[in-house]
C-alpha cells in the first residue's frame, strides 16, 4: 500500500508571493494561467505584511466530505479526499465546509478544485515554503 | 485565445465594450507592439495630455500568465511631463490579472466628472464612486480601503494614485500592489485629470496552449535558469541597489545634482548596508521566482510617548537611492528611507522628484531662487528633513515656484533660470548613470528618454572594463539594436531583468508551444519596426530630434570614460535618427 502524502507548509514567512506553486498546479493539467489551481497565495493584509499559503491539509476526518450530498467526495485512505467529477453536481457545499478555504472553484466548469496530492507545486517553490510529506495520523 | 480581446472603457459615458483585435496581436505579439498601434488609433493628434482626449492603454502579451518573469504590464499614454509619448511598465500582479480577467489590452478614454474607480472582475466592468477616496492623504490607505471592499485577494491588482496624481504633478506615478509603479512620465497625473483614482482588476482563468508537453519543457528550462544559475542572482541577493558601490567606485554615480559623480558617503546608502541593517522582507511580482523587491523595515519611535514605535516597510531600489540619496547628498539611510516613503505615500516618480529637488538646491545655492520662492524652506545638501517638507510642497503647491516644480525640472528651469544644470533629457528627468557618452546618448534618443530604453550605461561600463573606444557609428548601431530588441521583450511582456534568460533563441522557443512561429530574424525585424512606430508617433505629436539638447552639466563633470564631448554627442544624435530611418 502506498503512503498517503500531502503538500505541507514549512514556513509561510519565507513566502515571497511569487505564486509559482499556483501556476504549477494549473500547468500540470496542461494549461497556462490559474483556472485549475488547488493552492492559493495571498497577502495577509497587504504585501508589507507577508503572505499566507492555502492548500488542502489532507484532514483525516474531512469536513468537506461530510457535506457532499452526492458522494462525489470520498475519504482517501490515510487522510484527505478524492473527487469523482461525474458524481459532482457543483453545489459548492464543500467549499463552505472547509475552514481553510482550501477547496477552490472553477467557474468555467462550475465544479470545485480539490488538491490531488501530487506534489508538483512543491518542485516549483523556489524559497522552500512547501514540502511534500507523509500524512501523519 | 483571449489575448486578442481588447476592453475599451469610456469614462465620460461610463460605458465599456470589447473588440476583437486578434489580428493585431498575432502581427505584433502584444505589450508595446500592440499598444502603440492602439494609442495611434485612439488618440486624437495633438491632444493635450491632461484633456479627456488623452488615452491610456494597458497591454500584456503572449507570454503573460504562461512563463516565469513575464510579469510586466506596459502602459502607453501621452505624457504630461514631456508632452509626447508616455510609456511606463509595472509588475506586481497587474499583468497576470489583466490576462486572466480575459484581456490582452485595456483602453481607457474620456474623463469622469466626479472621482471614480474602476473594478474589473472576471472581465466585467464596474464603475464605482470614489468621491470619498479623493483627497485621502496616503496612497497606501487607498490601497487598504479598496483591498477590503473588493473581491479577488491574491489574483488582483490595485492600481491607484496618490495626492500627487490628483494635484496633477506632471511626474505623479500610478502605484500598484503597494511597491510597484508605473513610475515614469506622469501616468498618475493622467489618472488624476480623468478623475480616475484607481483601477482594480482580478481574474483567475486558464489559458489554452497549443502544445502542453513542449510548453512544460520550455517552462522547466526557463525555471532552471532563473533559479539554479547565476543569471538572476544580482536581482535576488542584494537587488538593484548592488549598483551603488561599483558606480561610485568608477565615478559614475551622479551626486549633488551631478556637480560630482562620486559620493564620499556612498557606503552608507549602499545596497550592502541597507541589506545588512534594514532589509525586512523580500517580495515578488506574480509568476516571478526572483523576488527582487527589497523592503526595508524602518523602526521609528514616537516622540510623545516612551516605548511606542512604528515599523514601516519601505521599498528601495538603485534608482531611488540615486535620486533621493546621492543626488541630494543624503547619506543618512534612515532619512533617505523616509524620503522614499514620502514619495510612495504621495504617489510620485522618485527619479523625477529627486532630480527636481537637486536642481532646486543648486538654484537656491546660486541665488537663482529666493526664500520667497521656496516659502521659507532652505534646501541644503544632505538635509533630508527639508526635502521631506519640499516633497509635500510640490504636491500642495503653495507658491508659484512649487507649481513650476510640479511641472518638472525642464519647465521650472526654463522659467526660473538654471537650465544648464536642470538634468532633463527630452523633458524627462535624468536616471542615475553618469557612466559615459552612451548613457547620455541613450537618455536623449531613447523613445521614452529613460535609461532602460537602450541601456547605454551598461555599454559604457563594459567599454570601461575592456578599455575600448568604439566609433560613434558603432555606439549608435548598438543602441538602436538594443532598443529594438527591448521592444520585443516589452511586447511579450517580459521583465527586462530577465533579459539574460529571454535571449532571442529562448524567446523563439517559448513562443512555439503558444502558437507563434517567429524566428530570431523575424523577431528582430519586428522589434525595429515597433521602435520606428514609437518614434513616428512622437514625430506626429511634435517631437523634433534636432531640438534635443542635453543640459550643459553633463559635459562639465567628467565620466569614468572622460569628459563627454559636446560635438560628438550632437553628431551621434543626428546619426541615430539617420540610421533609425523613420
Amino acid at each position: 500500500m502506498s503512503v498517503a502524502r500531502r503538500v505541507a507548509i514549512v514556513d509561510n514567512e519565507r513566502c515571497v508571493g511569487c505564486q509559482l506553486c499556483m501556476f504549477a498546479c494549473t500547468r500540470r493539467r496542461g494549461y497556462g494561467g490559474l483556472g485549475f489551481s488547488a493552492i492559493h497565495v495571498k497577502s495577509t493584509g497587504g504585501i508589507e505584511s507577508g503572505f499566507t499559503v492555502i492548500v488542502c491539509r489532507a484532514c483525516p476526518d474531512p469536513p468537506c466530505q461530510k457535506v457532499c450530498p452526492t458522494g462525489a467526495l470520498t475519504v482517501r485512505e490515510g487522510g484527505g479526499v478524492r473527487l469523482n467529477m461525474d458524481k459532482c453536481i457543483g453545489c459548492g457545499y464543500c467549499v463552505d465546509a472547509c475552514p481553510f478555504g482550501a477547496i477552490f472553484w472553477n467557474p468555467e466548469v462550475n465544479k470545485p478544485i480539490v488538491c490531488v496530492y501530487c506534489g508538483y507545486c512543491v518542485d516549483f517553490c523556489p524559497h522552500k515554503v512547501l514540502t511534500f510529506e507523509e500524512v501523519k495520523p | 485565445m483571449t489575448l486578442g480581446k481588447v476592453l475599451y472603457i469610456d469614462l465620460s459615458k461610463r460605458r465599456s465594450w470589447v473588440e476583437d483585435q486578434s489580428e493585431l496581436f498575432s502581427d505584433r505579439l502584444g505589450g508595446v507592439g500592440v499598444a502603440i498601434k492602439l494609442l495611434e488609433e485612439e488618440l486624437p493628434k495633438g491632444a493635450d495630455p491632461l484633456d479627456p482626449d488623452n488615452v491610456i492603454v494597458f497591454a500584456v502579451g503572449p507570454l503573460t500568465g504562461l512563463y516565469p518573469m513575464a510579469s510586466k504590464t506596459v502602459a502607453l499614454f501621452k505624457s504630461p511631463l514631456t508632452g509626447n509619448l508616455g510609456e511606463s511598465h509595472a509588475g506586481g500582479r497587474s499583468a497576470v490579472a489583466i490576462r486572466l480577467t480575459g484581456y490582452g489590452a485595456i483602453v481607457i478614454k474620456g474623463a469622469s466628472e466626479s472621482p471614480i474607480y474602476l473594478a474589473i472582475h472576471n472581465g466585467r466592468v464596474f464603475f464605482r464612486d470614489a468621491s470619498g477616496l479623493w483627497g485621502v492623504g496616503s496612497s497606501l490607505t487607498v490601497g487598504r480601503v479598496i483591498r477590503e471592499r473588493e473581491p479577488g485577494a491574491g489574483v488582483r491588482t490595485i492600481m491607484r494614485i496618490g495626492r500627487a496624481g490628483e494635484r496633477l504633478v506632471r511626474y505623479a506615478c500610478v502605484n500598484t500592489e503597494t511597491y510597484r509603479h508605473f513610475g515614469r512620465l506622469g501616468l498618475g497625473a493622467v489618472f488624476g485629470s480623468k478623475k480616475l483614482k484607481a483601477v482594480v482588476i482580478s481574474g483567475k482563468s486558464s489559458i489554452n496552449v497549443k502544445d502542453p508537453a513542449s510548453y512544460r519543457k520550455v517552462y522547466d528550462r526557463i525555471y532552471e535558469m532563473a533559479t539554479k544559475t547565476a543569471l538572476m542572482r544580482k536581482y535576488h541577493d542584494i537587488g538593484t541597489s548592488m549598483n551603488v558601490q561599483p558606480l561610485n567606485t568608477i565615478r559614475g554615480l551622479p551626486t549633488r545634482n551631478l556637480k560630482e559623480a562620486s559620493f564620499e558617503e556612498a557606503h552608507m546608502i549602499s545596497g550592502e548596508n541597507l541589506a545588512e541593517n534594514y532589509l525586512g522582507r523580500r517580495v515578488a511580482c506574480s509568476h516571478c521566482p526572483v523576488a527582487c523587491i527589497h523592503l526595508a523595515a524602518l523602526r521609528e519611535p514616537y516622540e510623545d510617548e516612551p516605548y511606542f514605535y512604528k515599523t514601516t516597510m519601505i521599498s528601495y531600489d538603485y534608482e531611488l537611492i540615486y535620486a533621493l540619496g546621492s543626488m541630494l547628498g543624503v547619506s543618512d539611510p534612515e532619512g533617505m528611507l523616509r524620503l522614499m516613503n514620502e514619495v510612495e505615500v504621495l504617489g510620485m516618480d522618485a527619479i523625477s522628484t529627486g532630480v527636481v529637488l537637486a536642481w532646486m538646491t543648486e538654484a537656491y545655492e546660486r541665488g537663482v531662487i529666493s526664500d520667497d520662492d521656496t516659502a521659507g524652506l532652505k534646501p541644503r545638501w544632505g538635509d533630508w528633513r527639508v526635502y521631506l517638507k519640499a516633497i509635500r510642497m510640490i504636491v500642495e503647491q503653495p507658491t508659484e515656484f512649487y507649481r513650476d516644480l510640479a511641472m518638472g525640472v525642464a519647465y521650472a528651469a526654463s522659467k526660473n533660470g538654471g537650465e544648464d544644470y536642470a538634468l532633463a533629457f527630452g523633458g524627462n528627468e535624468m536616471p542615475g548613470y553618469h557612466t559615459g557618452p552612451a548613457a547620455h546618448l541613450g537618455f536623449l534618443t531613447g523613445a521614452r528618454h529613460s535609461h532602460l530604453d537602450s541601456a547605454g550605461y551598461s555599454l559604457d561600463q563594459r567599454l570601461l572594463k575592456k578599455g575600448l573606444k568604439p566609433s560613434v557609428e558603432k555606439v549608435v548601431d548598438y543602441l538602436i539594436s538594443e532598443e529594438s530588441w527591448r521592444q520585443i521583450l516589452s511586447s511579450l511582456v517580459v521583465c527586462y531583468f530577465a533579459r539574460g534568460i529571454y535571449r532571442p533563441e529562448m524567446v523563439e522557443e517559448a513562443l512555439k508551444p503558444v502558437g507563434y512561429s517567429l524566428d530570431v530574424e523575424a523577431l528582430r525585424k519586428l522589434g525595429l519596426e515597433i521602435l520606428r512606430d514609437k518614434n513616428r508617433f512622437k514625430v506626429r505629436e511634435g517631437f523634433n530630434p534636432e531640438k534635443l539638447k542635453p543640459p550643459k552639466r553633463i559635459y562639465e563633470t567628467p565620466t569614468p570614460l572622460g569628459h563627454v564631448d559636446e560635438k560628438s554627442m550632437e553628431e551621434a544624435v543626428k546619426l541615430f535618427y539617420e540610421r533609425l530611418a523613420l
